[in-house]
């Protein structure tokens, strides 16, 4: 497999490229992001609206509840990217359903880390 | 003229790190952008890969480097509650001392109304921060995976793109707040 591109003396000509990737792989990292930013977000909102998930995130007195939202999140990040990288190495699934997927995972974290959000889930 | 040990480290995570990310995003983003076959020659992209390679891997690298860094160097010393729940310690002052941490300087308002940069200005920089490296290492490991094969495809240019330049908006909010907010309380 090779693709074309024009020479600096104006010759056209082929440069191979890396042969066909299955997307699986790419897939795993993508989903792996948005499920690590998703729980981010969601520890930030439940940290909000329930004093002791609070207080069991705090797993470094320093830090606060921040130390554990972030260690989760990034465990889930690394953890999920391994075990999917596995199960679709050689996989090539269709790329929309994971691009879809994967910015719903992210605007929902996302949105959850916003402080206007999650302020309205703490008790009165 | 001399730092002390929190401005040096606030300084690491803010300035080096932080700026060297920002820094690598704008190389990155011009050769992902020109990545393409009509505008590269075969030379050229063999230049051009290897610097590709080596920009967005770093600019992960960093990006980790700087929320690790920030969240478990920086932070506890501008959340550190020195002046108790009345905040008495902080009437009067114009500045953190180490009787008033930043946070509690931020919540007193002694000067001025300041406590909004800490409940939206930090609550949302101290999480969104995370989604930065979070972004930045897809956007590497695609890059690293696919290689020559990003010339050809548009689709995958573009996915990497939207990953590159998120990672980015992320760490920039979180970067613009860090800088406001070290202005109006910095860490010393």
């Amino acid at each position: 497999m090779s693709i074309e591109t024009t020479s600096s003396a104006g010759v056209r000509q082929p440069v191979p490229t890396e042969g066909p990737r299955p997307f699986g792989p790419a897939a795993a990292v993508m989903l792996a992001a948005g499920a690590g930013v998703f729980v981010l977000g969601l520890l930030t909102t439940l940290a909000e609206a329930s004093t002791g998930i609070k207080d069991g995130l705090q797993w470094n007195d320093r830090v606060g509840p921040l130390s554990g939202k972030t260690v989760i999140a990034a465990c889930v990040f690394f953890c999920a990217w391994a075990v999917l990288a596995v199960a679709m190495r050689r996989s090539d699934p269709p790329w929309k359903p994971v691009v879809y997927a994967t910015g719903a995972l992210v605007a929902l974290g996302l949105l959850m880390t916003f402080p206007t959000f999650f302020e309205a889930f703490a008790p009165e | 003229m001399e730092l002390t040990s929190r401005e040096t480290w606030t300084l690491i995570h803010g300035l080096i790190l932080g700026s060297l990310f920002l820094l690598a995003f704008a190389g990155g983003l011009a050769g992902l952008y020109s990545f393409r076959a009509e505008l590269v020659t075969p030379e050229g992209i063999r230049e051009r890969l290897f610097r590709l390679r080596v920009g967005v891997t770093g600019m992960a690298v960093l990006a980790w480097a700087t929320v690790i860094t920030g969240t478990w160097v920086v932070y506890p010393w501008y959340r550190e509650s020195l002046a108790g729940k009345t905040l008495e310690a902080c009437k009067g002052l114009q500045a953190p001392n180490d009787k008033c941490s930043p946070k509690d300087f931020l919540l007193s308002n002694a000067s001025g109304q300041t406590s909004n940069w800490h409940e939206f200005g930090m609550e949302w920089k101290e999480h969104i921060a995370w989604i930065a490296p979070m972004l930045a290492t897809p956007a590497a490991f695609l890059v690293l995976y696919y290689g020559r094969n990003l010339v050809a495809d548009r689709r995958l240019r573009m996915i990497v793109l939207v990953l590159f330049v998120g990672a980015f908006a992320t760490a920039a909010i979180a970067g613009l707040f860090g800088a406001l907010i070290t202005k109006a309380a910095p860490v010393r």
